[in-house]
C-alpha cells in the first residue's frame, strides 16, 4: 500500500505490507490526490464512538489503556496511563485537569506529527477527547506551530463539534516553530500566554500546567492510538508490537540515498526489514542517527541487527524517541554529520540554561574543529568529559540530546574519529568519507513537506 | 526541606555551591545544578538556606510538600 500526496511532494507514506494500518490512511488509492479525512468518513469507519459513560466508563476505559501498554510517542516513551492517572490524582486534591495535544513537531527529521494533524484531524481529536474523558478535564488544547496542521485541525474542531461529538471546549494554540517548542513545559508557557520556551522542574505540568491547573501532555500520536483500544480493547491492541512496546508506530526515514518516507511499523520490526522496505542495501548502512536529532549516532554493525522497539534500540545505546530514524549515506562521514547537528543544538537551543548555552557551543566547536582535521587530543579528552558531566544539567532535554550525540560519536565510532584528529593538517583529516566531499547541513536530514493535496 | 533550582534563571554566581557544596554542582563555566533530588537533610537545612538567601537572582526557591505527593494509587 503506497500512498502518494501530489506529485512535487517527494515524501512517501504507507503501512509495512501486511499490516492492517491504524495510523495511517487505510483506503486511499495508490496515486489518488490525498486530503484530510473528513468528518463523515472517520464517523463511517466507526470513529466518535459514543462514551465513556460517567465516572466508572472512565475508569474502565483508563484501566483499559494501562492494559495497553501504550508509551507516549513524543521521545520519552513514558506510558500514557501513568501519566494520565496522575494528572487525575493530581486533580481530585486541586482543580478539574486540562488537557493538551502536543503537536509541536520541532525535530526535522519528523514528519508523523505534522502527517497526522494534516491528514487524520479527527482520530487525533477523537483521541483528545477520549483522554479528556478518563482524567476529567473540561478543557481542551490543540498546541501545533505548522500552518497547514493548524488549518486542518480547525476545521476538524468546527465540523466535530456541530456534529456534537466534542464535549468539551477545544482551543488551537499556533506558535512558530523551534526545535524547543515541542517540550511538554513550553507548550504549556506558550498556552499561558509565554514564550515557546521549556521551563525547569518541578513543577511539571501534571502539577502545575495550563492555568496553574493540573495538566496532561500528549503528543498526537499517542493520542491517535487511544480510539483504537477504545473500540478493539487493550488485547487487540497488543496484537501488534512487542510485550513492552505494544502497537505499531509512525516511522520518519531520511538519509540512505533515498527519497524520505513515513512508515506504519508494529514495533519489534527487525531494522533489516525496514531497510529492505525502504530499498537500502544493508551493506552501505554504516551508520544511524536516532530519535531525529536526540538519541544519538549507532554504528551501522550494531543497527542492522537491532530490532524498532524501545528496549532493543536502549540496548543498543541508543533510543527510539519519536520514531525518527536517519540513515547516513554513503559519504556521509559520522564526524562531519556530528558536527551538524551539534551546530543545530548550539543555535537552536533555548538560550536559557548556561550549561546548556554554554556546553553546546564548546562540544560544537570541537566537532567542528574534529571535522576540519584541527581538534588535538585534549580538545577530544574535553568532549569526551563534557559528554559524560553535562548530561542532565538543563531544563529540558536539549543539552541530553547533545550529550547523546557527542557521547555515542565516540563510542560507535572511535576509529573515524581517530582518523580525523590524527590526519592533523592533512586535507580533510585523513577520513575517506570527507575527502570525496564533507558532509555539511544546516538541518540534516530534514524529511520532505508530506503534501496535503 | 524540599527545594528547587531553575537553571533557567540561574547565571552563574556559584554562590549556592560555596554555601552548601554538598548540593549544588557548578558546570565548566559556573552555573549550577542540583546534586540531588532536592530533599535537604535536617542537619543541612541551615547551610542551604543561606544558598537561598543568598543567591543573587533567587534561582534557588524552598518547595512546599504538596498533598497528592503521600497518597499513593490513582
Amino acid at each position: 500500500m503506497e500512498i502518494t500526496g501530489d506529485v512535487t511532494a517527494t515524501c512517501a507514506v504507507a503501512a509495512l505490507p501486511g499490516l492492517a494500518a491504524r495510523l495511517l490512511h487505510e483506503d486511499t488509492t495508490p496515486g489518488s490526490p490525498q486530503s484530510a479525512e473528513s468528518f463523515d468518513a472517520y464517523l463511517a469507519a466507526a470513529g466518535y464512538q459514543d462514551g465513556p459513560a460517567g465516572e466508572a466508563g472512565a475508569g474502565q476505559l483508563l484501566d483499559a489503556f494501562e492494559q495497553s501498554g501504550l508509551r507516549g510517542r513524543g521521545g520519552a516513551a513514558f506510558p500514557f496511563a501513568v501519566k494520565a492517572r496522575t494528572v487525575r490524582r493530581v486533580a481530585r486534591w486541586t482543580v478539574p485537569p486540562v488537557v493538551v495535544a502536543n503537536g509541536e513537531e520541532g525535530e526535522p527529521a519528523s514528519v508523523k506529527d505534522r502527517w497526522l494533524l494534516r491528514n487524520r484531524p479527527h482520530l487525533v481529536l477523537d483521541g483528545l477527547r477520549l483522554a479528556a474523558a478518563v482524567v476529567g478535564a473540561e478543557r481542551a488544547y490543540v498546541y501545533v506551530s505548522d500552518p497547514a496542521a493548524a488549518r486542518s485541525v480547525a476545521a476538524a474542531v468546527h465540523d466535530a463539534e456541530l456534529a456534537g461529538r466534542l464535549p468539551i471546549p477545544v482551543e488551537i494554540t499556533v506558535v512558530e516553530p523551534a526545535y524547543v517548542a515541542g517540550e511538554e513545559t513550553a507548550a504549556v508557557r506558550a498556552i499561558n500566554g509565554g514564550p515557546a520556551k521549556p521551563a525547569d522542574k518541578p513543577p511539571r505540568p501534571f502539577e502545575a500546567g495550563v492555568a496553574g491547573r493540573p495538566t496532561l501532555v500528549s503528543n498526537v500520536e499517542t493520542l491517535a492510538n487511544l480510539p483504537f483500544v477504545y473500540r478493539h480493547g487493550a488485547a487487540a491492541y497488543r496484537q501488534a508490537g512487542t510485550a513492552a512496546s505494544p502497537g505499531t508506530f509512525l516511522a520518519t526515514i531520511t538519509g540512505g540515498g533515498r527519497p524520505p518516507a513515513l512508515y506504519e511499523l508494529p514495533h519489534g520490526l527487525p531494522f533489516r526489514e525496514l531497510l529492505s522496505l525502504h530499498g537500502v542495501d544493508e551493506g552501505t548502512v554504516h551508520g544511524v542517527l536516532m530519535g531525529g536529532y536526540f538519541s544519538g549516532l549507532i554504528g551501522g554493525s550494531t543497527a542492522v541487527d537491532m530490532t524498532l522497539d524501545h528496549e532493543a534500540v536502549r540496548a543498543a545505546g541508543s533510543g527510539l524517541g519519536c520514531g525518527a530514524v536517519a540513515i547516513l549515506g554513503e559519504n556521509d562521514c559520522p564526524v562531519a554529520v556530528a558536527a551538524s547537528v551539534m551546530a543545530y543544538f548550539a543555535r537552536e537551543n533555548a538560550g536559557q540554561c548556561g550549561s546548556c548555552f554554554n556546553g553546546t557551543a564548546a562540544m560544537s566547536a570541537v566537532l567542528d574543529a574534529l571535522r576540519d582535521g584541527g581538534a588535538t587530543g585534549d580538545d577530544l579528552a574535553r568532549l569526551r568529559r563534557w559528554s559524560m558531566v553535562l548530561r542532565g544539567r538543563g531544563a529540558c532535554g536539549t543539552l541530553d540530546g547533545a550529550v547523546n550525540l557527542a557521547g555515542s560519536l565516540l563510542s560507535h565510532f572511535p576509529e573515524t574519529v581517530g582518523r580525523h584528529l590524527e590526519g592533523g593538517r592533512h586535507l580533510a583529516g585523513g577520513c575517506d568519507r570527507c575527502a570525496v566531499s564533507v558532509f555539511r547541513a544546516t538541518r540534516p536530514y530534514e524529511a520532505e513537506e508530506v503534501s496535503l493535496a | 526541606m524540599r527545594i528547587r533550582l531553575d537553571r533557567t534563571v540561574c547565571d552563574g554566581f556559584g554562590v549556592c555551591a560555596a554555601r552548601a557544596p554538598g548540593y549544588f554542582s557548578l558546570d565548566d563555566w559556573g552555573y549550577a545544578s542540583l546534586s540531588g533530588d532536592g530533599e535537604v537533610a535536617p542537619g543541612d537545612e541551615a547551610a542551604v538556606t543561606r544558598a537561598i538567601l543568598d543567591c543573587p537572582v533567587h534561582a534557588v526557591t524552598r518547595l512546599a510538600k504538596p498533598p497528592w505527593a503521600e497518597e499513593s494509587g490513582g
